[in-house]
C-alpha cells in the first residue's frame, strides 16, 4: 500500500523534531544555526513531496513499520495535505527569516532563554502541523493536536509577563478541554468501528447515536481549539500578547491545524453523517465571527489587538465553505470547488496574516508602541513595513488577483448554484468589513507625522520577509490556476467590472470605518447622530463579545454547540 | 448488569461531573483538576471498550490498552505544563483568575485626530 | 446482582470523583484526586488491563497527584481576584443541565455499542510471533503503533521544554526548583536513603519484564524518577542545571535512538520503524534501553519545575 516516494511523509514529520532535539542538545548560538538548516531541509522535503504528488497523480501513502491498518498506522498525503505542507513550509521559512533579528542570542552570553525557546518551539510547531496534515489515524491526530498545543502555548508567554502568562494559561486549559472532547469522540468511534484508521472508519461507520455523539463532540472540541465564535475567548489576548514573530506563527498556522482536522472529519471520516443543517450551523457561526470580529477590530486602539480580532473574523470566513460543499443528491460532503476555495482561503490567510503581524512588530520596533492613532508618518518612516501590512490586508479583502479573491469567487459561484443566496450576502459583507479595518490603519499611517516622533530604523531583512509573505497571497492565485482552478476565473484586474468592484469594496470599507471606529480623522463632525448611533451599536457588540468571553459562558457554549450539532445530525439521518 | 457496564456508567458520570466542574470553578487549579477528572472518565470508557474486545487468549483488546497508556502520559504532561504556568502566573500577577479584563475606555469616547 | 467486587470500587471512584470536583477546600480536592487515582488502579485490574493499572498508579494517580498537591501548597490561600461564589446561579443550572445531558447521552451511546464488539485482539495475537515479544501491549506500543510511542516521547520532551521556558530570564540555565533541605536525622532523609535502592531495582525489573508480562518502560521510568525526586526533596541530591550539556544529551538520546532505529528499519526492512526478520526483539530491547533513562530524567525534571536558581549557584 505504500506508494513510491512515500518515505518523504515520515521525513516531513520527523525532520523538524530531530532538528529541535539537536538544537536543544547543542544549545546557544548553534541552536539557531541548526534551526536555519532544518528550515531549509524541511522546505526542500515539502516541495519534493509536492513534485511526487503531482507526478503520480494520486495520494502519497506510507505504511509505518510495514504493519497494515487496522492494526498499524499509515500516513497519507492527498492534494489537500500536499498543498498545505508546502504552504506551511513557506510561511515557517518566512517567519524564521524574520525572527533572526528578534531572537538572536545577544553578544556576551552563551545562551539566552528567549531565543533558544523560540527556535525550539518554531520547529516543534512545524513538526506537529506536518503530523496533523499527513496522519491517517485518529489517535495519531490526537497526539498531533496535543503537540501543537504544547508548542503554541509557551510561545504566548515568551516574554514572561503576568498578562501573557494569564493568556497562555487560559489558552492551554480551554484547549485541553477541546482535546479531551476530541478524544472522547475517537474512543466512541473505536467502539463502533474497531479501528481508528480514517479510510476504514469511513467504511464502517454508519448513522447511530454513538456516531452522532462522536462527531458532535469532536467537532465542538476542534472548534474550541480553532477559536471559532463563540468559543474564541482565548485568542485575542494570546495572539496580541505574544512577540510578533510568535503571533505570526500562532495566527497563521497553529489555529489552522485543528481546522484541518475538522475538514478531515467532515469530508473523509464521516461525510454522510453531519448533513446540511449542521453545516448551516457551522457557517452561521462563521458569519457571526466575521461580524463580531470585524466590528470589535474597528474599535481597537492597539494594532496587534486589531489584527488579532481580524484573525477571528477570517477564521469565520473559513467555515463558510461547509454548506456550499454539501451535495444534496448523495447527502454527503464532497470535494469540489467549495473545498478548493476553503483551502485557498486558508493558505491566503496564513501568508497575509503572518505578514500583517510581522509588519505590526516592525512598527512597534520603530515607534516603541502600537497605538494606531499615534502611528502618523509611518508610511515615510517604514514604507516597506506599511506596504507589507497593506498588501496583506488587500489580499484578504478579496481583491484581484489574490488567492482570497479566487476563493470568494468560487464560493459565490457555489452559493449561487445551490440557491443559498444568504451566504452570497455574507461573503460580500465579509469583504467590506475586512476592507474597513485595513482602510482605518492605512488612513492613520498616511497622515503627516511630527518630527518629534523620531522612529527607529528597522532591519531591512525583516521588512523584506514580511513583504515577501504578503506577496505570496497574490502569487497564490497564479499558482492555483496552474492547478485545480480554471484560468478563466482570473480576470483582468484592470477590467472595468473588476475595478468597480474593487473601488466599491474600498468605498464601503471607508464608510464602515468612519462610522464604527473610535479615533478617526475629522471627516464627520463630532456629535453627528448617525456616527453616535453606530458607535453605540459597536459598543454593544463589544460588550456582547466581552460577555461571551467569560469563562463559564464559553465553557457552556462548548457543550451547547455539541448538542446543536448532535441534534442537527439526528435530523439528517 | 455486569461489572464493565457499571464502569461504563461511572465513566459517563465522571465525564459529566468533570465538565460541570470545568465550567463553573473559578480557580484555575480546580479547572485543571476537573480536566483530569474528565480525562480519566474518557480513559475509563476506553477501558470498558477494551474489555468488550476480550477474546479467548487475552483479557482485553490490547490496542485500546496501549493507546490508554499513551493517553495517560499525555494527560500528565498537559497537567504538568498547566500547573507550571499557573504557578508562574501566581508569582507574576496579583490574581490567578482566567476571566478577561472588561473592555477599557468609556463606551463612546471618541477622539477626532487632526 | 452486581458483585460487591465490582460495585465497591466503581461507586467509590464515582464518589471520589464527585468529591474532588466539589470539595470546598482545594487541598482536600487534590488529596481526594490522589485517592481517586489509586482506586482507578483497582478498576483497571478488574477490567483486565494490568499494564494500564501500573501506568495509572504511577503516572495518573501518583505523579499527577503529587503535582496537584504541591501546586495547592504553593498557591496563595486567598486570591481576591477569584470571585468567591464563582459563576452566577443561571449559569450553574445550565451547566448542570448540559453536564447531565452529556453524561446521559454518553451512557446511552456506550450501552448501544454493537455486540459482538469490534476488536483488534485477534490480529494483535496473530502477529505477536513476528514481533518476538510476549506481551501484546508491548507489541502494540513498540511494533504495530511504534510511531505513537515515538511521538509520545517527543510530547514529554516538548512539555519539558515548555516548562523550562517559564523560567525567569535571570534564572535561565540554572537549577530547577528551590533547593530543598531536610533535617538529616529526620524521617524524610531516612526514607530517602533506604527506599531509592529498592525502588531502583523494582523499577528496572518492571521495565525489563515488560517485554513478556505486564510492565514496560513508562512504568519503570516513573518509579526511577520518583526515587530521584525523593532524594531531591530530602536534600540529598540536587537537580542539575538545565544548561548542562550532558543532561541535554541524555534527554534527547532516547527519542533520537528511536528515530535512528526507525531509519535503519527503512533501509533494512523496507519500512520506517519496521524490523528486519529475526531482529525485532533485539531492536525493541535497544529502543527500550535507550528510552528508559531519557524518560526517567524527563519525568523527574517535569516535576522539578522551571529553573529558579541562577546558574551561578
Amino acid at each position: 500500500m505504500t506508494t513510491p516516494g512515500g518515505l518523504l511523509l515520515p521525513l516531513c514529520v520527523l525532520v523538524p523534531f530531530v532538528g529541535a532535539m539537536a538544537a536543544l542538545a547543542i544549545g546557544g548560538r548553534g541552536a539557531q544555526r541548526v534551526a536555519m538548516a532544518t528550515l531549509a531541509a524541511g522546505l526542500a522535503i515539502a516541495l519534493w513531496n509536492g513534485v511526487v504528488f503531482i507526478g503520480s497523480g494520486q495520494a502519497v501513502v506510507y505504511v509505518l513499520g510495514g504493519w497494515q491498518p487496522p492494526l498499524g498506522i499509515a500516513l497519507r498525503a492527498d492534494g489537500l495535505s500536499t498543498s498545505m505542507l508546502v504552504a506551511v513550509a513557506v510561511v515557517i521559512t518566512g517567519i524564521g527569516v524574520y525572527a533572526r533579528a528578534d531572537f538572536s542570542t545577544p553578544a556576551g552570553s552563551s545562551e539566552a532563554r528567549g531565543p533558544l525557546v523560540y527556535w525550539l518551539l518554531l520547529l516543534a510547531v512545524w513538526g506537529s502541523l506536518n503530523l496533523v496534515l499527513v496522519s491517517g489515524d485518529l489517535f495519531t491526530l490526537y497526539v498531533a493536536l496535543e503537540l501543537l498545543t504544547f508548542a503554541g502555548v509557551p510561545l504566548v508567554c515568551l516574554d514572561g509577563k503576568g498578562e501573557t502568562l494569564r493568556a497562555a494559561l487560559r489558552y492551554l486549559v480551554y484547549a485541553l478541554a477541546g482535546s479531551v472532547l476530541y478524544l472522547l469522540g475517537a474512543v466512541l468511534l473505536y467502539g463502533l468501528c474497531g479501528t481508528l484508521d480514517i479510510p476504514l472508519v469511513a467504511q464502517r461507520v454508519h448513522a447511530s447515536p454513538a456516531a452522532w455523539m462522536a462527531i458532535a463532540m469532536m467537532t465542538a472540541g476542534l472548534l474550541a481549539k480553532t477559536a471559532l465564535f463563540p468559543l474564541h475567548l482565548w485568542l485575542p489576548p494570546a495572539h496580541a500578547g505574544a512577540p510578533p514573530a510568535a503571533s505570526a506563527v500562532l495566527s497563521a498556522l497553529v489555529v489552522k491545524g485543528s481546522f484541518f482536522i475538522v475538514i478531515r472529519l467532515w469530508f473523509d471520516v464521516a461525510p454522510t453523517l453531519p448533513g446540511l443543517a449542521a453545516a448551516q450551523i457551522l457557517a452561521g457561526l462563521g458569519a457571526a465571527a466575521i461580524l463580531f470580529g470585524s466590528l470589535v477590530a474597528l474599535r481597537q486602539q492597539r494594532l496587534k489587538l486589531l489584527i488579532a480580532y481580524s484573525t477571528l473574523a477570517q477564521i469565520g470566513y473559513l467555515f463558510l465553505m461547509f454548506p456550499l460543499a454539501f451535495d444534496a443528491a448523495s447527502g454527503a460532503f464532497v470535494r469540489g470547488s467549495a473545498l478548493t476555495a476553503g483551502m485557498l482561503q486558508t493558505i491566503a490567510h496564513a501568508t497575509a496574516k503572518a505578514a500583517m503581524f510581522m509588519a505590526a512588530g516592525l512598527l512597534y520596533k520603530a515607534y516603541g508602541h502600537d497605538r494606531i492613532a499615534d502611528l502618523a508618518g509611518a508610511l515615510r518612516a517604514a514604507p516597506l513595513s506599511v506596504l507589507a501590512f497593506v498588501v496583506g490586508g488587500v489580499a484578504l479583502m478579496g481583491v484581484l488577483p489574490s488567492g482570497a479573491y479566487l476563493a470568494k469567487k468560487l464560493l459565490l459561484d457555489a452559493a449561487g448554484a445551490s440557491g443559498q443566496w444568504w451566504w452570497e450576502v455574507v461573503l460580500q459583507g465579509g469583504g467590506f468589513l475586512t476592507a474597513s479595518y485595513v482602510v482605518l490603519v492605512l488612513a492613520q499611517v498616511t497622515r503627516r507625522g511630527d518630527a518629534a516622533a523620531a522612529p527607529v530604523r528597522v532591519p531591512r531583512t525583516q521588512e523584506v520577509a514580511a513583504l515577501a509573505l504578503a506577496l505570496c497571497s497574490f502569487a497564490l492565485a497564479l499558482a492555483a490556476v496552474y492547478g485545480p482552478v480554471s484560468g478563466d476565473l482570473l480576470g483582468n484586474p484592470l477590467a472595468p467590472k473588476e475595478l468597480i468592484s474593487t473601488l466599491m469594496t474600498v468605498a464601503v470599507g471607508c464608510g464602515v470605518a468612519l462610522l464604527f471606529a473610535r479615533d478617526v480623522p475629522p471627516l464627520i463632525p463630532a456629535g453627528n447622530p448617525l456616527r453616535a448611533a453606530m458607535l453605540a451599536v459597536g459598543g454593544a457588540f463589544e460588550r456582547t463579545d466581552a460577555a461571551l468571553r467569560q469563562w463559564a459562558v464559553a465553557g457552556l457554549s462548548l457543550l451547547v454547540l455539541a448538542f446543536l450539532f448532535g441534534a442537527a445530525m439526528r435530523t439528517h439521518a | 448488569m455486569t461489572g464493565p457496564t457499571l464502569f461504563a456508567l461511572v465513566a459517563a458520570a465522571l465525564v459529566g461531573t468533570g465538565l460541570y466542574g470545568f465550567i463553573v470553578s473559578p480557580s484555575p487549579l480546580r479547572k485543571i483538576l476537573a480536566f483530569n477528572v474528565i480525562g480519566s472518565g474518557v480513559f475509563l470508557m476506553f477501558g470498558v471498550i477494551a474489555r468488550r474486545g476480550a477474546i479467548a487468549g487475552i483479557g482485553g483488546d490490547p490496542v485500546p490498552q496501549a493507546l490508554l497508556i499513551t493517553g495517560i502520559v499525555v494527560a500528565f504532561s498537559a497537567t504538568a505544563l498547566a500547573i507550571t504556568v499557573l504557578l508562574r502566573l501566581a508569582e507574576e500577577a496579583p490574581t490567578t483568575t482566567l476571566e478577561p479584563a472588561p473592555p477599557r475606555g468609556a463606551p463612546d469616547a471618541t477622539r477626532t485626530t487632526s | 446482582m452486581i458483585e460487591l467486587f465490582y460495585a465497591a470500587p466503581a461507586l467509590l471512584i464515582l464518589a471520589l470523583g464527585v468529591y474532588a470536583t466539589f470539595a470546598r477546600d482545594a487541598f482536600a480536592a487534590c488529596a481526594g484526586y490522589l485517592a481517586y487515582g489509586l482506586l482507578l488502579t483497582v478498576a483497571w485490574v478488574q477490567l483486565g488491563g494490568v499494564d494500564v493499572a501500573l501506568t495509572e498508579a504511577a503516572i495518573g494517580g501518583g505523579l499527577t497527584g503529587v503535582l496537584l498537591v504541591r501546586a495547592c501548597a504553593k498557591l496563595p490561600a486567598k486570591d481576591s481576584g477569584l470571585r468567591a461564589d464563582g459563576a452566577g446561579a443561571p449559569i450553574r443550572w445550565l451547566a448542570a443541565l448540559a453536564a447531565i445531558g452529556v453524561s446521559t447521552a454518553l451512557a446511552y451511546a456506550v450501552l448501544a455499542l454493537p455486540v459482538p464488539a469490534a476488536t483488534l485482539a485477534p490480529e494483535a495475537l496473530a502477529n505477536l510471533a513476528a514481533t518476538g515479544v510476549g506481551n501484546p501491549i508491548t507489541a502494540v506500543l513498540l511494533a504495530y503503533r511504534a510511531m505513537d510511542t515515538m511521538l509520545e516521547a517527543i510530547v514529554l520532551l516538548l512539555a519539558l521544554i515548555g516548562i523550562w521556558s517559564l523560567a525567569p530570564d535571570r534564572a535561565w540555565g540554572g537549577r530547577p526548583g528551590p533547593g530543598y533541605e531536610a533535617d538529616p536525622h529526620g524521617i524524610l532523609a531516612f526514607i530517602a536513603r533506604v527506599l531509592p535502592p529498592i525502588g531502583l531495582v523494582v523499577g528496572i525489573y518492571i521495565f525489563w519484564v515488560g517485554a513478556d508480562q505486564p510492565g514496560g518502560k513508562f512504568q519503570g521510568a516513573t518509579i526511577v524518577a520518583a526515587m530521584w525526586l525523593l532524594t531531591m526533596m530530602a536534600g540529598l541530591t540536587d537537580a542539575p542545571p538545565v544548561s548542562r550539556r550532558l543532561l541535554r544529551l541524555l534527554l534527547v538520546s532516547g527519542p533520537l535512538v528511536f528515530v535512528a532505529i526507525g531509519a535503519y528499519g527503512a533501509f533494512a526492512a523496507g519500512a520506517f520503524l519496521g524490523y528486519p526478520e529475526g531482529l525485532a526483539k533485539p531492536l525493541i530491547i535497544v529502543i527500550e534501553i535507550a528510552l528508559m533513562p531519557s524518560l526517567a530524567l524527563t519525568l523527574a525534571l517535569m516535576l522539578a519545575g522551571a529553573p529558579q536558581r541562577s546558574a551561578a549557584t
